[in-house]
C-alpha cells in the first residue's frame, strides 16, 4: 500500500506504523470525566466497513503523524487537511 | 523421436542433452522440458496425486497440471516452463513436492521498479498496448512468461522495457505488481509499482469432461497446435479431436501438414461425442463414440472453450460475469487503473455450445476428471452435491477442486458449469471461486530473496562488540541488538559463568556493555512539561547534573516503558529507555507531541548509537573510577547517587553517572560511540588489578531481580499498573500524566488485581520456568484456577538457592504463603514473598 506523508509524498506502507483511529482527542479535563466517559476514550474505536479515519506515524522517514481516511474494503485513501485535524 | 523435419522456433543446430528420470535424451534450444520429452515420445511425465494414474503433457503453458517435475532443489516445476538447459536434470513428481534439506545455493534476487503503464502479457493485444503507451515518451514495462514474444519484439521504442520469462503473479493495492523472473541461476521477484496496469493475459482453453479424459495423449487443442508450430514436434501419430467450438479449425490441417493422421473430429455441435478411452501403460490408444464406435488413435486433442486469464484482474476484487455467447466468465465494469484487453477481456470470435458433462456408458462418473492435478472428479463432485453442497466454495473445500498448485487453471470453469449442471443453477448465479495470489507457484526462496542468513534482519552492534567477540562472549539477540549473554572462561557453563559474574559485582568490581540501552535527547523551552506529562512522576523538581528513574503509562494506565532521564543542562534532557523499547517510546513521544500538545516547544532526536556507555559494577568500583579520572571527587558526598558528572580519562571524554541496576554501587560511564571501544579498555585496563570482571545480560538479569528491580516487557505485558507492581510511590498525585484517569477506574482500583511478589520455590534447587502458572491447590487433578504466573527465574549466587518473580492474585496479601506451580507431571511448591532479596536497606549502593 502507498500512503501519501503530507511531507514527504507517497510511500511504501512499511516506512510508516499505524496509530489507530484519528480524531479522538484527549478529554480535556480528565479528572471530571465518570468512569463510563473515561472508558470510551481509552478502549472504544471506530471498527467501521468503509471510509475510517486513521493516525499514522513516517517512522522511517520524517516522523511526523498526520491524519487519513482510508476505506478499509479498497484501501483507497483520501488524505484530510492537516491543519485542522491533526488529531 | 517426433521432431518433425522443419519449422517452429527451437534451433536445430543447438543440441541440448539432459536426463529425466535416469535416462539421457537430447532436445533443442528453445526446447521446454515438456517439447523435449514429446520429442522423445515420452508420454508418461510423472503419475497422478491420489490414484497414481500416468499423466502426460496436457498443456504447453503456465495452467499445466499434470506434468510436474523435480528440477535440482526446485520442485514442483511445470514441464511447459522449464527451458532446457544443458545437463538439466529431471525427475517425475507424483503430485507432491519433495522438499531437500540442502540448503539453497540459487541466487535469488529482488528489483524495484517504477512505470507510467505495465503491460502484462506479450501478445498481440499487450504489444500494441505498449507502442501506443510508449508514443506519449511513458516508461512502459511490457512482461511475458515466455521466453521469446509471440509477435516480433523489435521495432518496439526504447522506453519499452520487455521483461520475458517473468510471470506477474500479484496485483496488490495501487498497482503494486509482483512478478516471477526465471533466470538461468535462480530467479529475481520484480516488485513494479505502475500508474496504469494493463492486462493482455489471454485465455486458458478448457478441456472436456468425459471418461478415462486423463489418459497421456490427451492434450489441449491449443496446446497441440503450440507444439506442432512453435516447437516442430509431432506429439502423436493418429489423432482424434474433440471440440465444441470452430477454434479447433485450423488444427486438422495442421496435423495433416505435420504427417499426423486425422482419424475423426468429433464435434458436440453436431451430436457427436467421445464417451470412453482405451489405453495402456503408453497412454491413449483409442476412443469410444456414442454410438460404440471405436476409434484407434494415440493423439486426442479437446477444446471445451476458453476461459479469459483474468486472475490479476480478479485479485485486485474486479467484479467477472458470465458471458452466455462465449460461454465464458469475463470482467464486468471496471477498475481504477487497470485495464483488461483482448482474449483476457472475452474479446473473443468463436462460435460455441457449452458442455459441461459428457456422460459416459455405464453411469461410472469416477474416472470423469475434472481437476487433474487434484485427481478430483465428476463422482467427487456428484457426493459434495448429494452432502447439501450448493456454493462453489462449499464445492471446492469439500473436494479439494482448484487447490493445487495450478489453482485449477485448467479446471476451475468447468467446476462452475458442473455444480450448475448438477444443482440446476444458471452458471453465472454460481459464480467462481476467489482468485487469490499468487497466480502460478512462487518459491520461499524468491520471496526471501538475499534477505536470508545474515542478512535476514539488520544486525545492530556496539562499537564495543570487537572486544566481546575476542574474548569469547556467548550473544542473545535483544530486538536487532547482539549482546554479550554471558563471558565463559574455559570450559564453564552457562550456569558457572552467570554465577562468577554476579560474584564479583556483589563482591568486588564488574564491567557491562550498556550502550544498547535507547536514548532519546530532549530539548527545548517546555521540555520539563512534556516530560511531567509523559512520565508518571514529576522532574520539575530535578536539578541539572542528576538524573531521575521514570516509568511511563500508557493512556489506560498501563506501564509502557522506564528508564533513567538526565537534566543534562537548561533545556536539555536525555531520557534513556528499554532497549527493544526505544523506537516505539521515540514514536509515542512524537505522537503527543504533534498531536495533542503542538503549543509545547520540544524537539526529539534519537541518540541511541551516539553513544557507548559502560557500566562499573561493584564494592570497588569507586577505585575503578578513581584511578581513570583522578580529578573527580569521587566519595558519596562529593558524587551522590544519581548526579553526573563530565570527565575525561586519556584523551577520551567521558560523561559519568551514579547509577544502579544491581543495587551495588556503580557507575555508567557514556562516551561518544567512536570512543567507546578504547573507554571499555581503559576501564579494563585500570580494573585489572582488582580482577574487573566482564557480564553480560544473563547475570544483569539476576542481579537486578535479586533487587526486585523489573523489566518492562519481562514483569509487565501491557496489563500491568504502576500499583501492582507495588511502585505507587513513583506515582505523582500533584500532577496530571498519562494514564493518571486510569488509574481511578473500578477495574484498575480491584483488590483482587496481581502483585509483583518474590518466589521462593520450597526447594531451592528447583528452578521454576519462567511463565508457569502459580495455583492454590496442590492437587491438580481437577481443573485449578490459575491464580498468576511466573514472570523471572534465575539461580542465584548471593542467596545460594534459587528465586523467582511473578505477578500473583492478591500477591501483597499472600507473602508467607504457599502457592503452587504445576510443571510437567508433578507439582512445585513456592513461597510467596516480597519482591525483594537481598539488600532491603539500599545501603550497598552508596557503600
Ligand atoms: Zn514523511
Amino acid at each position: 500500500m502507498l500512503i501519501p506523508c503530507p511531507w514527504c509524498g507517497d510511500r511504501e506502507d512499511i516506512e510508516f506504523k499505524y496509530g489507530g483511529a484519528a480524531q479522538i482527542a484527549y478529554p480535556a479535563n480528565p479528572d471530571s470525566a465518570d468512569d463510563a466517559a473515561w472508558a470510551r476514550y481509552v478502549f472504544f474505536r471506530p471498527n467501521p466497513k468503509g471510509k475510517m479515519a486513521e493516525r499514522w506515524v513516517h517512522s522511517a522517514g520524517c516522523r511526523r503523524w498526520f491524519n487519513l481516511v482510508r476505506d478499509t474494503v479498497t484501501h483507497e485513501i483520501t488524505p484530510t487537511p492537516a491543519a485542522e485535524e491533526r488529531r | 523421436m517426433s521432431r518433425l523435419p522443419e519449422g517452429g522456433r527451437i534451433d536445430r543446430s543447438r543440441p541440448i542433452r539432459f536426463t529425466f528420470n535416469g535416462h539421457t535424451y537430447q532436445g533443442c534450444a528453445g526446447d521446454t522440458l515438456a517439447s523435449a520429452l514429446l520429442a522423445n515420445d515420452v508420454r508418461i511425465v510423472a503419475r497422478s496425486v491420489t490414484y497414481g494414474r500416468p499423466r502426460g503433457v496436457f498443456s504447453a503453458g503456465s495452467e499445466e497440471p499434470n506434468a510436474l517435475v523435480q528440477v535440482g532443489s526446485e520442485t514442483m516445476l511445470r514441464a511447459t516452463q522449464v527451458e532446457l538447459d544443458d545437463g538439466l536434470e529431471a525427475a517425475s513428481l507424483n503430485g507432491k513436492g519433495r522438499l531437500t534439506s540442502e540448503p539453497e545455493t540459487a541466487r535469488f534476487d529482488k528489483i524495484y521498479a517504477h512505470c507510467e503503464v505495465l503491460v502484462v502479457g506479450g501478445g498481440p493485444a499487450g504489444r500494441s498496448a505498449a507502442q501506443s503507451a510508449a508514443q506519449t515518451g511513458d516508461r512502459v514495462i511490457l512482461m511475458d512468461e515466455q521466453p521469446l514474444l509471440n509477435s516480433d519484439s523489435d521495432g518496439l521504442p526504447s522506453n519499452v522495457r520487455v521483461l520475458l520469462r517473468t510471470t506477474a503473479f500479484g496485483l496488490y493495492d495501487q498497482n503494486l505488481v509482483l512478478a516471477a523472473e526465471r533466470r538461468a541461476d535462480g530467479g529475481r521477484l520484480w516488485q513494479i509499482r505502475a500508474r496504469q496496469v494493463v492486462l493482455a493475459t489471454g485465455a486458458h482453453e478448457r478441456p472436456l469432461v468425459f471418461a478415462n479424459n486423463d489418459r497421456p495423449g490427451i492434450l489441449l487443442a491449443g496446446a497441440v497446435r503450440t507444439y506442432l508450430n512453435r516447437y516442430g514436434v509431432a506429439p502423436g501419430t493418429r489423432g482424434v479431436v474433440f471440440t465444441n467450438n470452430d477454434t479447433t479449425a485450423p488444427l486438422a490441417s495442421d496435423l495433416r501438414s505435420a504427417g499426423i493422421a486425422v482419424a475423426a473430429i468429433i464435434d458436440i455441435r453436431r451430436e457427436q461425442a467421445i464417451v470412453d478411452t482405451d489405453g495402456d501403460d503408453d497412454g491413449l490408444r483409442a476412443v469410444t463414440l456414442a454410438g460404440g464406435d471405436r476409434i484407434e488413435c494415440d493423439l486426442l486433442c479437446v477444446s471445451g472453450g476458453f476461459n479469459p486469464t483474468d486472475h490479476l484482474y480478479s485479485q485486485a476484487q474486479g467484479k467477472l460475469r458470465y458471458d452466455e455467447r462465449f460461454a465464458c466468465f469475463r470482467p464486468d465494469g471496471k477498475l481504477p487503473n487497470v485495464t483488461v484487453l483482448g482474449a483476457a477481456n472475452g474479446e473473443f470470435d468463436f462460435a460455441i455450445q457449452p458442455c459441461w458433462l459428457v456422460p459416459g456408458t455405464n453411469g461410472d462418473w469416477s474416472a470423469h476428471f475434472v481437476d487433474l492435478e487434484r485427481d478430483v472428479t465428476v463422482a467427487d463432485m456428484q457426493r459434495a452435491v448429494n452432502a447439501g453442497m450448493r456454493s462453489i466454495e462449499h464445492v471446492k473445500r469439500f473436494t479439494t477442486i482448484g487447490t493445487g498448485s495450478d489453482q485449477g487453471k485448467t479446471s476451475g470453469i468447468n467446476e462452475v458449469g458442473l455444480v450448475g449442471a448438477l444443482t440446476g443453477q444458471p452458471i453465472g448465479g454460481v459464480g467462481t471461486t476467489t482468485y487469490r495470489p499468487p497466480y502460478v507457484p512462487v518459491s520461499f526462496a524468491l520471496m526471501a530473496g538475499r534477505n536470508r542468513g545474515d542478512l535476514f534482519d539488520p544486525i545492530r552492534l556496539t562499537s564495543i562488540q570487537p572486544w566481546h567477540v575476542a574474548h569469547g562472549a556467548v550473544f542473545e539477540n535483544v530486538g536487532q541488538w547482539k549482546r554479550p549473554w554471558y563471558f565463559p572462561r574455559h570450559d564453564e557453563d552457562m550456569e558457572g559463568a552467570v554465577q562468577r559474574e554476579c560474584r564479583a559485582a556483589r563482591e568486588n568490581v564488574a564491567i557491562m556493555d550498556v550502550s544498547t540501552l535507547g536514548k532519546i535527547d530532549i530539548q527545548g523551552p517546555d521540555a520539563v512539561e512534556f516530560l511531567n506529562r509523559i512520565y508518571t512522576n514529576a522532574f520539575d523538581t530535578l536539578k541539572v547534573g542528576f538524573g531521575r528513574y521514570g516509568l511511563m503509562c500508557k493512556a489506560d494506565g498501563m506501564v509502557f516503558d522506564d528508564g533513567v532521564v538526565m537534566h543534562l543542562g537548561p533545556d536539555h534532557w536525555l531520557a534513556t529507555t528499554t532497549t527493544g523499547g526505544a523506537a516505539a517510546v521515540l514514536d509515542w513521544m512524537e505522537e503527543w507531541l504533534q498531536t495533542e500538545w503542538p503549543e509545547l516547544t520540544v524537539r526529539l532526536t534519537s541518540v541511541t548509537d551516539h553513544w557507548s556507555a559502560v557500566a562499573v559494577v561493584g564494592p570497588q568500583s569507586r577505585d575503578v573510577v578513581h584511578t581513570l579520572f583522578p580529578a573527580i571527587a569521587v566519595d558519596t558526598q562529593s558524587f551522590p547517587f544519581m548526579a553526573i558528572r563530565e570527565g575525561e580519562t586519556g584523551g577520551i571524554p567521558v560523561r559519568l553517572h551514579r547509577i544502579t541496576f544491581s543495587g551495588e554501587l556503580a557507575y555508567e560511564l557514556w562516551t561518544p560511540s567512536w570512543y567507546g571501544l578504547a573507554l571499555w579498555e581503559a576501564v579494563m585496563a585500570a580494573g585489572q588489578p582488582l580482577g574487573i570482571t566482564p557480564y553480560g545480560t544473563e547475570a544483569m538479569h539476576v542481579l537486578r531481580a535479586e533487587k526486585g528491580y523489573i523489566i518492562c516487557g519481562q514483569e509487565t505485558d501491557g496489563t500491568v499498573t504502576p500499583q501492582d507492581l507495588g511502585m505507587g510511590w513513583i506515582v505523582s498525585k500533584k500532577k496530571p500524566f498519562i494514564g493518571q484517569r486510569s488509574h481511578r477506574r473500578g477495574d484498575t482500583r480491584r483488590a483482587d488485581r496481581k502483585h509483583l511478589v518474590g518466589l521462593l520455590p520450597v526447594d531451592g534447587e528447583q528452578l521454576l520456568p519462567e511463565g508457569a502458572q502459580l495455583v492454590l491447590d496442590e492437587n491438580t487433578s481437577a481443573a485449578v484456577t490459575m491464580i498468576g504466573h511466573v514472570t523471572s527465574s534465575y539461580r542465584s549466587a548471593t542467596l545460594g538457592r534459587t528465586f523467582a518473580l511473578g505477578m500473583l492474585q492478591r500477591g501483597r496479601e499472600r507473602f508467607g504463603t504457599t502457592v503452587y506451580v504445576p510443571l510437567n507431571g508433578h507439582v512445585v511448591a513456592a513461597t510467596v514473598t516480597e519482591p525483594i532479596f537481598y539488600d532491603r536497606e539500599n545501603v550497598r549502593r552508596d557503600s
